[in-house]
């Protein structure tokens, strides 16, 4: 096997990269989901829906949950973060905002390469994905 | 050295999740606070659920199907959430999973950046759409759901059984697409010992194929890896190994769009999310492990069965037929 060869059996830098960050988010998101799964669980803070009521209602629709639990949607569960049940939304939202990050970084590093196709599509992929984020999308109805 | 203390780490925060999950049990096993059916504790499921999602995520990495397409029709058929809730977990499972597995493939050159990525912006896209789409007939008639998802999870089954995978497919010229998006690669295969090299071709008609599988991934809260194998390999002549990472990383960024919607609309509850992300996030690391010496051919079989019985069985409740429980 040549040198060329060797080369291209090795993932690219943007590769790399990629996987580097999404390697500490991932173990960062574990970490945090279970640490404040665990002040959930151990009820360290109280939470705003008691879990008895959750297993009683987790068999009815979206809609008539939020109502019955008093519980919002979008980015409301924000103003709720000193509930134990609501903490949780910091993992979820870490989870979900990893490939965004992964995103604006294979940007940057599109944008040095002037590698111009990549880097719209890197772009646009940026867009769809802050958009589905922003709540815009989806949160009403009921 | 170093290795050694990051596996070290890694074992302990294993132990630690086991043990953090097991908790519920040790913890309030005194209280027997109990559901509306009077059978079971509050705690029950969630604890169940883990060990359940523990193996759908090696299941599902072995096969390069997000853990989405395994556990929704599970999950919906024999445990007691709203279809709303498993979809909008669903969607986080695959993504965990698929987010737990990438740097693995992306470091060994499986899974395949460039291939990846104008591909997830169209699946991405449309995921949304799609989501949008299942939240509403689910708003209408959860039945209409239900029903679907089985016809469509049976679907998946047929499919994975009658299509013709190919291990390497042979691609002689490569398409103006596939050549100006530069999507070809090389990768070391460890069961051949050798370096398969690689290229697409009808790039066009699978980057169309990407915008139904997108639709559908979040209507259902599916993930898309049983539609994401096939146009890659058959209809793409990406190699099967390749196919199967880079779908497995294509996951990653088209449910997460998907996951966003349903999150921004409620239909994620902690208790039954987080068990569910952390069991297939395990599974999923040692799904990975296998990946690189399993003979695919096998956990295909393996997953037809089980998607089969699956579908089967999000059709009998959508109608409420009670023939399978």
């Amino acid at each position: 096997m040549d040198t060329q060869d060797k080369q291209a059996l090795q993932p690219s830098q943007d590769q790399i990269i990629y996987a580097n960050l999404l390697v500490i988010g991932v173990w960062a998101g574990i970490f945090i989901m279970l640490v404040t799964y665990s002040i959930y669980l151990f009820e360290l803070l109280p939470a705003h829906v008691d879990t008895s009521l959750i297993a009683k209602v987790w068999n009815k629709g979206v809609g008539e949950y939020l109502e019955i639990t008093h519980s919002p949607h979008g980015w409301g569960w924000v103003g709720l973060l000193a509930k134990g049940d609501f903490l949780n939304y910091i993992g979820f939202t870490l989870l979900g905002l990893m490939t965004l990050l992964c995103f604006i970084v294979l940007l940057r590093g599109y944008l040095r390469q002037k590698n111009w196709i990549f880097s719209i599509i890197a772009f646009l992929e940026i867009l769809v994905l802050s958009l589905a984020a922003s709540g815009i999308l989806g949160t009403g109805g009921h | 050295m170093l290795n050694t203390r990051v596996a070290s780490a890694r074992w302990s925060l294993v132990s630690l999740m086991v043990f953090i999950l097991s908790c519920p049990a040790a913890v309030f096993a005194a209280e027997q606070a109990t559901t509306d059916s009077g059978s079971k504790p509050w705690w029950f499921w969630p604890l169940v659920l883990f060990v359940f999602c523990l193996v759908l995520g090696v299941l599902a990495v072995m096969a390069g199907v997000g853990g989405g397409v395994l556990y929704v029709p599970l999950v919906s058929g024999f445990f007691p959430f709203h279809i709303d809730f498993v979809r909008g977990v669903g969607l986080m499972v695959a993504l965990a999973g698929a987010l737990a597995a990438g740097p693995g493939l992306l470091r060994r050159n499986l899974a395949n950046l460039r291939l990846a990525l104008p591909v997830a912006l169209i699946a991405s896209a449309c995921s949304i759409l799609g989501a949008m789409l299942g939240l509403y007939l689910s708003a209408l008639n959860p039945d209409i759901i239900q029903v679907c998802l089985g016809a469509t999870i049976f679907g998946i089954a047929m499919l994975l059984l009658f299509s013709k995978n190919t291990e390497k497919p042979v691609v002689t010229k490569q398409d103006a697409i596939g050549l100006a998006l530069g999507l070809r690669g090389a990768y070391w295969d460890d069961g051949a010992r050798e370096s398969v090299e690689w290229k697409t071709h009808r790039t066009l008609a699978g980057l169309i194929m990407f915008i139904l599988i997108g639709v559908l991934a979040g209507m259902f809260g599916l993930g898309a890896g049983w539609a994401n194998v096939p146009v890659l390999n058959i209809l793409m002549g990406v190699p099967l190994k390749v196919s199967v990472a880079t779908s497995k990383f294509l996951l990653s960024i088209t449910d997460t769009s998907a996951a966003w919607i349903y999150m921004n609309r409620g239909c994620i509850i902690p208790l039954i999310g987080v068990p569910s992300i952390v069991g297939l996030m395990l599974g999923s690391l040692i799904g990975v492990k296998i990946l690189a010496v399993a003979k695919p051919k096998i956990i295909r079989y393996m997953v037809i069965g089980v998607l089969l019985f699956a579908g089967l069985k999000a059709i009998d409740k959508g109608l409420g037929l009670g023939f399978l429980g």
